[in-house]
């Protein structure tokens, strides 16, 4: 082992910001990370070992205990319980012999659950030493059983479990017409580059994961760098350090379009970041590909060499004296790396927590340097914008949401998959085109967005109404609302940082309460309670995660309170713990087991 | 002409480069707060020191002091919300003032007082945490570890080591110590060091000095905490 740990440390040049990589292969070869291995890394990264094990720690695919030589995760995602995931696990437990959330006796196989793995069109889906493993259904759990009895190496598997399907339904503007590879480059080039950039700005692209910033004008902010640096001469400006990220951590539950976008026009996708690279003056740009895509990994080092050999990246591309290279980074199961300052720590080798703000990443990002930071659908859309204008772009959506979005659509629908619309788009015309009918509500912008009910479907895809970053879950009348937000509150939990007090113990709090009323426990107050739990979390914590992780609830909430209200017990309060239960190690050493040494629940019958 | 904010309608003035909590301190103005420590770089993660700046909610120990901003701080929506996060604090550890050796010293237990915090609110998580007494000098009792990281900022940037760190997510996070057994002991933490003395909680006590001031004559049984934090964290304090 020692060897190898060398041997992998030299080849990431003994960087520490490339220690997600390095864990990566570690956990990879040795299915966790053995406690000399760490001790190893620290002196050879001149790290400290508390740094390595607090990433090992942080992030779900890394362990300090070994897990089965097949690594079985399957995606737990509410897409997935829709599709019959909780009796599939209970199959997959029994066939392979082997509790969820452990390791079979013989080291050979551990199965556990992983956040929505990106597969919501496909699933139940899971993965299998980081490999993504699509409609699982009883046959192919048993012949998954069969090949890891048989200790089938995983190239020896057949194709057909690992197939994963663009589904594209519906293109538009972006989707209908790729640039092809160079395009954009040489009509940024021509056209000049401040000239390009006046043509994104006037488009008025908007990033699309989320947030919504003018893409236009963070690249202006990046390109002008920090403010102690705005006077200096021009050649100075030139000299500073710049990189661009591309955001593919899709971890909303409900989202893939980057996942199609990055399958099959990631030439585009590496355009858009070449283009901002030379506009902002960049020369070394980052992919940071959420770990539940390695199955691309490959795929998009090949076009990064093909890009290479056609002068698309490296040291003067297309001749014109301009260098940038990308690099991508693996991430290892954090949905809190999406967030762009705590995807730029993990980037630097470190616990994926979003940072104070100020300073923004583009004055003070990746290693301190102005960065870029776009998702994978906003440098696609500034690619064709190179080429074919603002203006095309401009024209189409509404007045604060120009363009296009693309959606991941997955759940009650008769064809899951990817959909293009142009802003403005209503929430019946997606519905109808997807196939969806005796609809009970729509989860829009995923957990974190918003639940609107079947009385709201004439409301609009558009930055002021209901925003999303591509996520759109569609449940039927059979669905029970209250699973829904049971599966994304448990979900906001698990993934909290744990940074911040409001988030790390109010996602947990947010758990226990909704769990309460949910399984009947709950009394008069408890509404109250967890409306007032829910503001406190969203309005005091520290980052994105937190200030949206009470929106399940709330949304919920708002649309539905006699949903909450039917679950309470009509009592005043019941208490935290089983009184009774509580009695029993008395009982016992009392010896008794008559009426007066029981006590009644306080309340139950007294209304 | 000097630059200036308001807190609570009341003009204080700042330098370019100050934090909100760093001119209020200067002022003589009290943020609760309990990750926050004048000689080490802000955290920003305790949340008790949260303001209204302009309206919106900010860390006043990591946001920047500007020009023009007016900044809301003791307000009773504000305290009631900066009790709450208190209470978090208690409910996700193991808490027990009566029995614990800090009593009367401790700056979580002092804030919560201070915020008139007179119960849990919420379930208390009575999570199983271990002790580490091996050290000769210092123990940590993980019980009362609130995940501030001032003992991991203080070891780095004070005592020039690194002793401590803060590992694993969300509400599984937990304190470590860089040694390979993973005990304090054989670390390079000598009891001299300020991360041994930095603790806000009980979590990190110097041996064979327990008891030595009586309960009732300690540092917050005769004064409040936000007395006690601008006299040590404002050199001009009352000038």
């Amino acid at each position: 082992m020692q060897v190898f740990i060398e041997n992998l440390a030299a080849s990431h040049n003994y960087q520490p910001t490339r220690l997600m990589l390095i864990l990566r292969a570690i956990q990879d070869r040795y299915h966790y990370i053995p406690e000399p291995a760490i001790r190893q890394l620290a002196g050879l990264l001149k790290i400290p070992g508390t740094q390595i094990i607090g990433v090992i720690e942080f992030y779900s695919f890394f362990h300090l205990t070994p897990r089965g030589q097949y690594e079985l995760l399957i995606s737990d995602s509410i897409t997935d319980h829709m599709l019959g995931k909780h009796n599939l696990m209970a199959y997959l437990s029994a066939k392979l012999q082997v509790a969820v959330g452990a390791v079979r006796s013989d080291g050979l196989v551990s199965l556990d659950n992983m956040s929505c793995s990106g597969l919501c069109d496909q699933g139940p889906a899971g993965l299998v030493n980081g490999y993504a493993l699509t409609r699982l259904d009883r046959p192919r759990i048993d012949l998954i059983t069969d090949l890891i009895n048989q200790q089938k190496p995983l190239d020896k598997w057949p194709g057909e479990l690992f197939q994963v399907n663009d589904n594209l339904i519906k293109s538009g503007l972006l989707l209908d017409d790729p640039i092809a590879p160079g395009d954009a480059l040489r009509a940024a080039f021509k056209r000049g580059l401040q000239e390009t950039l006046a043509e994104i700005t006037q488009s008025g692209l908007r990033g699309r994961g989320g947030a919504g910033y003018t893409t236009g004008w963070k690249w202006h902010l990046c390109y002008e760098g920090p403010e102690e640096n705005a006077f200096c001469d021009v050649d100075a400006q030139k000299q500073l350090q710049r990189y661009v990220i591309c955001n593919a951590d899709e971890g909303e539950p409900g989202t893939f379009k980057d996942r199609v976008l990055l399958s099959s026009y990631a030439h585009q996708v590496f355009e858009g970041m070449t283009v901002c690279a030379a506009i902002v003056g960049a020369t070394e740009g980052f992919l940071y590909l959420r770990g539940e895509y390695l199955f691309l990994y490959d795929k998009l080092q090949a076009i990064l060499a093909e890009r290479r050999q056609a002068d698309l990246l490296g040291g003067n591309i297309l001749g014109k004296g301009i260098a940038f290279d990308i690099e991508i980074c693996l991430g290892a199961g954090a949905y809190i790396c999406g967030e762009e300052s705590a995807l730029i720590e993990s980037l630097e080798g470190k616990m994926g927590i979003p940072r104070n703000r100020p300073p923004y990443p583009v004055t003070q990002g990746y290693l301190g340097k102005p960065t870029v930071v776009n998702n994978v659908e906003t440098f696609m859309a500034a690619a064709s914008i190179a080429v074919n204008g603002g203006n095309g772009f401009a024209n189409m959506g509404t007045e604060k949401s120009k363009g296009t979005k693309i959606l991941s659509i997955s759940g009650d629908c008769s064809q899951p998959g990817i959909y293009e619309y142009p802003f403005g788009a209503t929430i019946q015309t997606i519905l109808n085109d997807c196939g969806a009918d005796d609809v009970l509500g729509v989860q829009i912008g995923g957990p974190s967005g918003t639940f609107i009910s079947n009385q709201e479907l004439g409301r609009k895809l558009a930055f002021e109404d209901l925003a999303t970053g591509g996520s759109f879950i569609i449940f039927n009348n059979s669905r029970n609302i209250l699973d829904i937000v049971h599966n994304f509150t448990h979900f906001f939990a698990h993934e909290s940082c744990g940074f911040c007090t409001p988030c790390r113990v109010g996602t947990s709090l947010l758990k226990q309460q909704l769990d309460k009323i949910v399984d009947g426990h709950g009394s008069a107050g408890d509404i109250v309670a967890l409306e007032e739990l829910c503001q406190l979390v969203k309005s005091n914590s520290h980052c994105g995660l937190g200030q949206t992780a009470a929106n399940p609830i709330l949304t919920t909430l708002e649309r539905y309170p006699e949903l909450y209200q039917s679950q309470l017990k009509k009592i005043s309060y019941e208490p935290g713990f089983d009184l009774d239960g509580a009695l029993e190690t008395a009982r016992r050493m009392a010896q008794r087991n008559d009426a007066a040494a029981h006590l009644e629940q306080i309340g139950e019958d007294h209304e | 002409m000097n630059k200036t904010i308001t807190i609570d309608g009341k003009t204080i003035p700042f330098e370019d480069g100050q934090t909100i909590m760093a001119a209020a301190t200067a002022a003589d103005v009290y943020i609760p707060h309990l990750c926050h420590h004048p000689e080490l770089s802000p955290h920003g993660s305790c949340k008790l020191c949260t303001v209204k700046v302009n309206g919106r909610n900010c860390s006043a120990c990591t946001f920047p002091a500007a020009e023009g901003q007016d900044v809301l701080n003791n307000t009773k929506e504000i305290n009631d919300d900066r009790q709450k996060i208190t209470q978090m604090l208690f409910v996700e550890g193991n808490h027990f003032c009566p029995s614990c050796e800090k009593t009367g010293n401790c700056q979580l237990q002092a804030v919560a007082y201070h915020l008139n915090m007179l119960d849990n609110h919420f379930p208390l998580f009575y999570p199983k945490r271990e002790m580490d007494a091996s050290h000769p000098d210092v123990m940590i009792d993980h019980n009362r570890c609130i995940f501030c990281t001032l003992c991991v900022r203080a070891s780095q940037q004070h005592d020039g080591k690194d002793v401590f760190a803060i590992s694993g997510r969300g509400i599984n996070k937990h304190l470590i110590v860089n040694a390979q057994s993973g005990l304090l002991k054989d670390t390079d933490l000598d009891m001299n060091d300020k991360a041994a003395h930095v603790c806000p909680t009980g979590a990190i006590l110097i041996k064979r000095t327990g008891y030595q001031v009586p309960i009732g004559q300690r540092l917050y049984d005769h004064h409040e905490i936000d007395q006690v934090s601008l006299v040590t964290e404002n050199p001009h304090h009352g000038e």
